[in-house]
């Protein structure tokens, strides 16, 4: 690095300087974009390949792939808003078949109210209504107390909180405080609650709508 | 060119001025991440890439940046780094990004991968500032695994969970009795600051400690009537 130590012969202008300064910050910046989008060309499809994965395997977690056997993750439909998912800039849901017959409908939802912010989970409701299953994909509930609703860190590995749904009618989908079925853990109720709350909205979205759902953008 | 003592070079990074406990840099990541052994170690290790290929990066460019801007240019260089290898593990070590994946676009904002390079590797060649680099990852490392190791045993009652991620198969182990009701203080902040300061208190005092035996060596061996 060239330290101010001898003054050099001819001082340059404070213009020159600044030109010169300008030019070489924008080389540096220019190498090393094109080092970063080099390396993102270089990697962009094994990345997209593994998150497609990453998403089939936690896909599987709430819907056995056997139930299904069409290219899920193809067959989308796109939502402009879906507020009941608690996603108001738009949602993508994803339809499970069998044959021409509709089996599931997989979709993301978001709880706006969990105890550090929001709580992301993707739920499976499969077409008689009942919930294939939950799983929380991402939150920021205090570690030891409200993250329990991620089947990880549950310390209950053999029935961990998150698979209560699946077994309980969609009535009883409300914790035990506010009149419904679901256990919670003391101490951290609103993660719970919120986590409950959302799969309950999502769910009756998903029944309500499930017609709709399944027919978009299928050729008759 | 004069050599370098490469064992100083990484004794210092590792303790003289290690990061956690003397220079006290980079604090924000070390309390967040340390609420687990394997989680702070995952952290130090990916530290140690970026620290090592930053500090060497700027070493070999450090004739074309001109002094005025080498602040913007050093952090353009460490950005870009990080991106690259951030990228690059995700594609082809899926595996180990899974687990460290969260830590290394954190790194950036620590700022102990600056302060080296602008106190070391601009002024150092290469081979030493790769060296400078990775020691004071090393010696983050230390102070890492020991903090998470700590709040995860007195939180939590086992160690090494989420080790499965690295080596499939290992398990936590249940350090304090089955029953151990977890102590949820030593898991949130407050847990942290707490610990990391009884870290740096001990490392004080035991420099205190050899600083008075090597007083006394010294008082020793010098005659009684040496002047005052």
């Amino acid at each position: 690095m060239s330290e101010p130590t001898l003054p050099p012969l001819a001082p340059p202008t404070a213009f020159g300087l600044s030109v010169r300064t300008a030019l070489t910050m924008l080389a540096f910046t220019m190498a090393f974009t094109a080092l970063m989008a080099g390396t993102y060309l270089a990697t962009r499809d094994t990345i997209d390949a593994s998150a497609e994965q990453e998403k089939l395997r936690l896909i599987n977690d709430i819907l056995p792939p056997v139930s299904y056997d069409n290219a899920l993750l193809r067959d989308a439909v796109t939502l402009d808003t879906a507020p009941e998912l608690g996603l108001p800039k738009g949602a993508t849901i994803w339809r499970a078949r069998k044959g021409d017959a509709p089996v599931a409908l997989v979709m993301e939802a978001v709880a706006p109210d969990g105890y550090s912010g929001k709580i992301r989970l993707v739920l499976a409701v499969m077409h008689d209504g009942s919930l294939g299953g939950v799983r929380v994909v991402e939150h920021r509930e205090t570690p030891g107390l409200g993250d329990y609703i991620d089947p990880k860190k549950d310390k209950n590995k053999t029935a961990p909180w998150i698979g209560q749904f699946a077994a309980l009618a969609g009535s009883d989908w409300k914790v035990r405080k506010d009149g419904g079925a679901i256990e919670y853990r003391a101490g951290a109720t609103i993660s719970a609650r919120a986590v409950t709350n959302a799969v309950a909205r999502a769910a009756a979205f998903a029944r309500a709508d499930q017609d709709r759902l399944f027919r978009q953008g299928v050729q008759p | 060119m004069s050599s370098y003592n490469y064992r100083d070079i990484f004794w210092n990074g590792f303790w003289r001025q290690n990061t956690g406990l003397a220079q006290l840099l980079g604090l924000c990541p070390i309390l967040a991440v340390s609420t687990s052994f394997i989680n702070g170690v995952s952290l130090a290790i990916a530290t140690i890439l970026v620290m090592a290929m930053s500090n060497a990066t700027v070493s070999l460019l450090r004739n074309l940046i001109p002094y005025e801007i080498r602040i913007p240019v050093f952090i353009l260089i460490i950005a870009a780094l990080v991106t690259v290898l951030d990228l690059t593990m995700n594609a082809w070590l899926h595996e180990l990004y899974l687990v460290l994946g969260i830590f290394v676009p954190l790194i950036t904002t620590n700022c102990i991968v600056l302060a080296r390079v602008e106190a070391y590797a601009a002024k150092n060649p290469a081979l030493p500032s790769a060296v400078d680099g990775a020691a004071m990852g090393v010696g983050l490392m230390l102070v890492l695994a020991i903090l998470g190791g700590t709040r995860e045993v007195l939180g939590t009652g086992h160690l090494f969970a989420g080790i499965e991620m690295i080596i499939p198969g290992a398990q936590a182990i249940q350090v304090l009795p089955a029953d151990y009701p977890g102590f949820l203080f030593a898991i949130l902040p407050p847990g942290a600051f707490i610990a990391l300061a009884c870290l740096i208190a001990a490392k004080n005092w035991y420099e205190a400690r050899q600083k008075h035996a090597q007083l006394q060596e010294k008082i020793g061996g010098v005659p009684a009537h040496h002047h005052s």
